[in-house]
């Protein structure tokens, strides 16, 4: 039935046999979704990149599996989402219930118009299969995947970080302008480094369980709080590929984690939710705590922590990959720029500027998610239960109850890299937020997507017909670091549905500087070359 | 920004104080805290107002 896991060859690479250790620009550990997407992006923007592993396959267990649309819009750029998204399930839909009674339902995307849904679940496992196989396309461009080979020290030095691995054919090492530590949640790299990694600790502990099982039930995320299967607490049900549900049911603090991971224990509680009819079967089972948690800050000086490395939340929310995802978008381009010198090495604090507050969002939600879900004491107890209990009667109060606020993409508000608006524009999009996708056409008369549209590097979105304009636009197009100039408007792309001229409000003449994450560096109603300009320095930590 | 009356504004406040304490006769500790737990929950329901709701806690919790 489980096709088995992808086994990725370990090659004896000539750098092992070097008598000094090799010098590289970037050196990604951890061949994770985070890992996998820096090292993918740099290479896609020109910068080779040594990618490490301890191991020699996908992860095992079931890590994360929601995928949200913005990470979906990362991968797509990346050259990977269409697979991602077939080989998924797609949902938008979450239902909270009481008991028995479906206290509310929630729609992550109800509006039409956008490419990809509000989430696809895809274990991560198979996520990184055709991340893998994306990435192994990239080798003759210079991604150099190293497959079994362990960090086990790092040393900064002034202008590079050594490091040392181990692999099957014994130690080597290495050294690299930049080491990106994508290496997870027991990161080697920031215990090398002896960084404190403190926050808040959970003491509640849940069963997580996937589950092969064939059920029509539909394909939405479903939580209970005190359902009578599972009295008390709470429990999740969330479809995954191939057949496998993701079943996660709160046990409490006493809970003692051996015990509970038997099949003795686990199975009369699977079939107390699923019914006694439902065949299943166990795919993977774990008994977990969480933290609440994160890094002081992400960059330390040549080494940049990023994903579960740098931070670290509960599952419920899926902001753990998702957040990570966009640590590894945020980077790379910056990292692309200063290493081909096309941006000062201060471009790079702007990744902790924007990305540590992001974190902290994430952090913010998933304790406030778990401080409802496992109350502390008497007090929040009844808190609890006076939200869930007034909930069915005075729809207020479900917007109090709290099963995990799912992941949004951050707006960078705040970024040393924003121009903030001079002109007013009605739409929540706003410099810092990434851009919004919209179906358009192209100037054959083809369907395709706004964010598909765009180019590798800054690119200016101009609404608008006026010649005179273009012409004088025409010379960013031209620059060290080029400005792709998109237009939406009459022979160029099209929005026949007007959903790009809405979500931008758009009029003619608006103007949209995009970074070459997606995100909005600056906008205006007038487009004028030198502000343009100002705001790509400014976007890019040049100063005058 | 609104601010805490600081003056009665409830027409009977005698009754209103009366029938809060009747609300919770014969209630035990743990009835009694959901109860004012929902009401909380209704009456900060009603006014809405974060910024009002933050100066009412200050105030609840000032002095302990």
């Amino acid at each position: 039935m489980t096709d088995p896991a992808p086994h990725f060859r370990y090659r004896r690479h000539p750098d092992q046999a070097a008598s000094q250790p090799p010098r590289h620009k970037v050196i990604v550990v951890g061949g994770g979704p985070v890992g996998l997407a820096v090292a993918v992006d740099l290479v896609q923007q020109g910068i080779p990149a040594v990618l490490l592993d301890e191991d020699d396959t996908v992860s095992t267990g079931s890590r994360s599996i929601c995928w949200a649309k913005r990470t979906l819009e990362i991968f797509d750029r990346l050259g990977c989402a269409e697979r991602m998204v077939a080989r998924g399930v797609t949902w938008n839909l979450g239902k909270v219930f009481y008991g028995e009674k479906l206290l509310y339902e929630f729609n992550l995307l109800p509006e039409g118009g956008h490419r990809f849904p509000a989430f696809i679940n895809l274990q991560q496992n198979l996520a990184e299969e055709i991340f893998v196989a994306e990435a192994e396309t990239l080798a003759a461009r210079g991604l150099d995947l190293r497959w079994k080979n362990r960090v086990t020290g790092v040393r900064p030095q002034g202008d590079h970080v050594e490091i040392e691995i181990e692999t099957p054919d014994g130690p080597y090492r290495l050294r690299c302008d930049y080491l990106i530590a994508a290496d997870g949640v027991r990161s080697t790299v920031r215990r090398a480094l002896g960084l404190d990694f403190k926050g808040q600790v959970f003491e509640d502990r849940f069963l997580i369980t996937d589950v092969r099982m064939h059920a029509d039930f539909p394909t939405e995320r479903r939580f209970w709080f005190d359902p009578t299967f599972h009295s008390g607490r709470s429990a999740l049900l969330h479809r995954q590929a191939d057949d496998v549900w993701r079943i996660d049911l709160q046990l409490g603090a006493d809970a003692d984690p051996e015990r509970e991971r038997e099949p003795e224990r686990v199975i009369p509680r699977i079939r107390a939710m699923l019914g006694p009819e439902r065949a299943f079967e166990i795919v993977w089972t774990s008994v977990y705590t969480f933290q609440c948690r994160r890094l002081d800050k992400f960059r330390h000086g040549r080494v940049i922590f990023a994903g579960d490395a740098a931070h670290q939340v509960s599952p419920f929310g899926a902001r753990g990959g998702n957040g990570g995802v966009q640590d590894a978008d945020n980077l790379a381009w910056k990292l692309a720029l200063v290493l081909k010198g096309l941006a000062p090495e201060d471009l790079l604090e702007s990744y902790d500027a924007e990305r540590i507050p992001a974190a902290d969002e994430n952090i913010m939600h998933s304790t406030h998610a778990t401080d409802f879900m496992t109350p502390k004491n008497p007090v929040s107890a009844a808190f609890h239960h006076a939200a869930l209990t007034l909930a069915e009667r005075h729809p207020f109060a479900r917007s109090l109850v709290n099963s995990g606020r799912l992941s949004r993409p951050a707006t960078l508000d705040g970024s040393p890299l924003n121009t903030g608006d001079r002109d007013r524009f009605a739409t929540t999009m706003r410099p810092g937020s990434p851009a919004l996708d919209a179906p358009i056409t192209r100037p054959d008369g083809g369907k395709s997507w706004l964010l598909r549209e765009l180019q590798q590097g800054f690119t200016a979105l101009y609404f608008g017909d006026d010649d005179e304009t273009l012409v004088r636009l025409a010379p960013l197009a031209q620059g060290p670091v080029p400005v792709a100039l998109r237009r939406i408007g009459r022979g160029a792309l099209g929005d026949p549905s007007g959903a790009a001229r809405e979500r931008y409000d758009a009029e003619p003449g608006t103007l949209y500087l995009l970074r070459p994450d997606q995100h909005v560096a600056a906008r205006w109603r007038k487009p004028d070359r030198d502000a343009i300009r100002r705001a790509l320095d400014h976007a890019l930590e040049r100063t005058d | 920004m609104s601010q805490l009356h600081p003056e009665n504004r409830i027409g009977d406040p005698d009754t209103f104080y009366a029938e809060l304490i009747e609300l919770h006769r014969g209630l035990n500790d743990e009835q009694a805290r959901l109860v004012d737990a929902r009401l909380i929950l209704l009456l900060a329901n009603e006014v809405g107002d974060l910024g009002v709701l933050r100066q009412a806690m200050a105030a609840a919790r000032q002095g302990i």
